[in-house]
């Protein structure tokens, strides 16, 4: 597939030769509405989002070359442009779908659609895809558990347009889950047909192919370079996207990045520094979406004895300068979530805490803590990410300082981080940025407030809180609870502080000669609806 | 001719030790290395039990001693196993990057030679003079600016003021299909192929990256020069010849330069193993798939058969490079017997 040699591209191109015009040179550049060429600074590692070892950045190849049964709908975003709707589930795959009554068996009746080698899409191939995502393990699993599927005999094909779920209980996130990109549709009978015994899964060949029914196809990849999305003319699940051929170019230089997006080379340049997207928003479009479900926030390690004091964690939180590690370390690019908040009329989240710099009332705290003298800790950063935990870091070390906490700034590898600050748990005083992929506050509470769940690296344990989320993660949110005990929830994690949010921070993405970006929940670039400007 | 090829093949015994060691040290040092590429890879959401599998399916459950044997045994049979971060194997991961590598920092020396040999001399026949000076200030200065400012001056500059570079992105403008691989050079299998309206692209693509580096070298080559002509120029047989009255120009080239080169040569030698390493920048900034970008990565991510793979790559390439620089060292002084080399 990466080898496709110029002969045969020649050969096979001959017919539409003229809709491949960037087959030998092409006078002009992508000024030509039918190419768009995007930069980013990651690396594509898989085209099979399935495979151990699959990055993020890969995920995109499951969004832009494979179906899902159900999609979201989008709205106008405060950060520019579209983005995705989290209570607007749409068919993508599925024409239309029904839930029984109890809310266990969910029923879907698939469109007419067309896998690119022509054949059609039937109930047995989403079984069959649905089947691997919950086999392989992996995050694939993980994310596919969190809407209640863990296991094959779960999903049935009744025929060839019926596909049906069964769930062991019935829970809000599961039709949701469909949505996000690992539920994605594969042709079956090709993979069966290149899957060996010690493959039945054929990983192997879907690594280095894309055989869905999506808007495209990834006609080239060169890893570390590029990848060349095709697209498919019979795409069903959508209005057929504008770009013949999609471009990803990986540019790990982000100021060769941005000279390329000034200069015009380039339509889309995805994920830009903050202060990028600050300077060229006065020259093109710039969308800073804030990213859903999604908080820059310092973790408070309780297995470190002065933050198992309250009083301490509430100095801590009065002490941080907000407003300049905002302005410093994100560009004012995104939503802040310091001060404010009176009262809790609403459930809105990510929401502003009440907390503001006040180093009077920080003062207070310390003095009626056990640690009125103060105390050291270290505060871990990541190297991957010191763009952003750098100028944090260095103006908390500052802050804390005139409140008598000496604070020494500790780097850790990036390879490492994951590992001592989630795994391991072993960071005293921190910084974490989880994002949930689905869109509700008990979601997040599930993964950063709950006892030994991966995010929660403050050790954090709260018995109301652990029954709290488990009551109400599967619950609808009409359901007359719901609301009541996210309030409540709320109400806990922002007096006990085990996590004192900052910010929440925007996907930035410029735009030069192409419109109509949509943000969506999983941060990857979605190609399908952007058009020519 | 067939007892120099006898050497030869001694030569390349005696590396099969350094092989070796190479081999040993650097499953030893990756393992040393903090971090978990289990935990890396099995990504951002994943729990313990996920970890595990993936940490069962790359084998690093398995004791140390074990998983080197299952190391050595694989490389024996060929197989250097699979990259995480490229997600490819790794053999065909450099087989892809080197020549990118080789061919950028090759044609940077080449320039940096046209360069800096011509400047050196000219330094060294007026020592002292305004064009020693020149050479003196002109080299400090490109050995001074880091190599990714000045890639990043030269894109600012031809590129995005200018325009008359083409965008920074790589070996190829996405306008072109990269040639058949032959070499993995482009300009080498795109003038094999006879494509030369490719064989342009490639070329304008390698302007400014292996201006960059040249810039950088330019430093080493040309004081080397310098001096060991003035060594060569002071000394008795270069008097004779100038007494005896041959020409100037064969003064200067047929015996100084020619003695004088012996240590430039062996400058050069070192000046492309650590150009290659000093690389990495300069692929960042212009999106240049080569070999240093990727040993960075795959450090960064733990990724241990990259990192083996590059290293034990290197390792060959530098056996290589060294019994290249013993044959020129023939080449260029008859004296110097190989058998003493």
């Amino acid at each position: 597939m990466t080898e496709i040699s110029r002969r045969r591209l020649l050969q096979t191109g001959a017919v539409t030769a003229a809709s491949l015009p960037f087959l030998r040179a092409l006078p002009a550049h992508a000024q030509s509405s039918d190419v768009m060429v995007a930069v980013n600074g990651q690396t594509i590692n898989s085209l099979d989002l399935h495979r151990t070892g699959t990055n993020r950045p890969s995920y995109q190849v499951a969004i832009n070359c494979y179906d899902r049964l159900v999609s979201f709908g989008t709205k106008p975003s405060m950060g520019g442009g579209l983005e995705f709707d989290y209570s607007k589930v749409e068919p993508e795959l599925a024409e239309s779908w029904s839930v029984s009554d109890d809310g266990l068996v969910l029923t879907f009746i698939l469109r007419d659609a067309t896998f690119q080698d022509g054949s059609p899409v039937t109930a047995a191939d989403v079984k069959w895809s649905f089947d691997r995502a919950v086999s392989l393990g992996g995050f694939p699993a993980v994310q596919m558990k969190a809407g209640g599927f863990t296991s094959p005999e779960q999903f049935v094909a009744i025929d060839d347009k019926t596909f049906q779920i069964t769930l062991d209980a019935p829970s809000k996130l599961a039709i949701p889950d469909l949505a996000v990109p690992i539920p994605f549709v594969i042709n079956s009978k090709v993979a069966m047909a290149n899957a060996t015994e010690e493959d039945p899964w054929a990983t192997e060949y879907l690594h280095l192919n894309t055989i869905g029914s999506g808007a495209y196809k990834v006609a080239r990849w060169s890893p570390g370079e590029q990848l060349v999305y095709e697209r498919n003319d019979d795409w069903a699940s959508g209005p057929l996207p504008a770009y013949k051929r999609v471009v990803i170019r990986e540019v790990p230089s982000a100021a060769t990045r941005r000279a390329v997006i000034e200069r015009g080379d380039a339509q889309v340049s995805f994920n830009i520094p903050s202060k990028d997207a600050l300077e060229l928003s006065e020259m093109m479009e710039v969308n800073s979406t804030p990213i859903a479900n999604c908080i820059n926030c310092i973790g408070l390690n309780t297995k470190f004895e002065p933050f198992q004091d309250p009083d301490v964690r509430k100095a801590v939180a009065y002490a941080i300068p907000y407003e300049a590690i905002f302005q410093t370390a994100a560009y004012g690019r995104g939503a802040p979530l310091w001060g404010e908040e009176t009262e809790r009329s609403d459930i809105a989240w990510p929401r502003k805490t009440g907390y503001m710099e006040d180093l009077d009332k920080a003062k207070e705290h310390l003095a009626k803590s056990g640690f009125a003298d103060g105390f050291e800790v270290p505060f871990s950063i990541s190297l991957n990410q010191l763009d952003w935990m750098e100028p944090t870091a260095l103006l908390i070390q500052e802050s804390l300082a005139k409140i008598g906490i000496t604070v020494t700034i500790d780097k850790i590898a990036g390879a490492d981080w994951r590992t001592a600050s989630l795994v391991e748990k072993r960071l005293a005083f921190h910084l974490e940025g989880f994002g949930g992929w689905l869109d509700t506050p008990d979601y997040y509470f599930f993964w950063a407030y709950k006892d030994g769940h991966l995010f929660n690296s403050s050790n954090y344990r709260n018995e109301e809180i652990e029954t709290l989320v488990d009551v109400t993660l599967p619950m609808e949110v009409d359901h007359p609870d719901y609301e009541p005990n996210v309030k409540r929830m709320l109400e806990i994690a922002l007096e006990d502080l085990p996590r004192i949010p900052l910010w929440q921070p925007a996907l930035n993405v410029a735009l030069n000669g192409a419109t109509d970006y949509e943000f969506w929940f999983h941060r990857q670039l979605d190609v399908r609806p952007i058009k020519p400007a | 001719m067939s007892q120099r090829a006898r050497i030869i093949a001694a030569r390349l015994l005696q590396a099969i030790p350094v092989i070796i060691g190479v081999v040993t040290i650097t499953f030893v040092l990756t393992r040393a290395l903090p971090g978990d590429p289990a935990v890396y890879f099995a990504g951002d959401a994943a729990d313990e039990a996920s970890i595990q599998q993936v940490r069962e399916t790359l084998g690093l459950d398995k004791p140390l001693p074990q998983q080197f044997l299952i190391y050595v045994g694989d490389l024996v049979r060929g197989d250097w196993g699979d990259s995480l971060s490229t997600g490819q194997p790794v053999l065909s991961d450099l087989s892809r990057r080197l020549p990118a590598s080789l061919e950028l920092t090759l044609l940077a020396l080449l320039l940096s030679c046209a360069i800096a040999i011509p400047l050196g001399v000219m330094a060294a026949t007026k020592p002292g003079s305004w064009r020693d000076h020149l050479c003196r200030v002109a080299v400090t200065a490109g050995v001074s600016l880091p190599t990714f400012f000045t890639g990043i001056l030269l894109i600012y500059i031809f590129y995005y003021l200018l325009d008359i570079a083409p965008s920074p992105l790589g070996r190829l403008d996405f306008l072109y299909i990269e040639p058949e691989r032959v070499t993995g050079f482009y300009l080498i299998d795109t003038a094999l192929a006879g494509d030369w309206e490719t064989f342009g692209g490639a070329a304008k693509q390698l302007v400014l990256p292996a201006a960059t580096m040249a810039i950088f070298t330019l430093a080493p080559i040309a004081r080397m020069t310098r001096a060991s002509m003035l060594q060569e120029l002071s000394s008795d047989f270069i008097r004779t010849a100038r007494a005896a009255g041959l020409k100037r120009r064969k003064v200067l080239l047929g015996y100084a330069l020619r003695n004088a080169l012996l240590p430039v040569v062996t400058t050069l030698g070192m000046v492309f193993s650590f150009a290659l390493g000093a690389n990495v920048l300069v692929e960042k900034v212009f999106a240049w798939p080569g070999i240093g970008s990727y040993a960075v990565d795959a450090l960064v991510a733990s990724d241990y058969a990259a990192v083996q793979g590059f290293v034990l790559a290197m390792a060959l390439l530098f056996v290589a490079l060294n019994l290249i620089i013993d044959l020129l060292y023939a080449v260029i002084d008859p004296r110097i017997g190989f058998e003493g080399g």
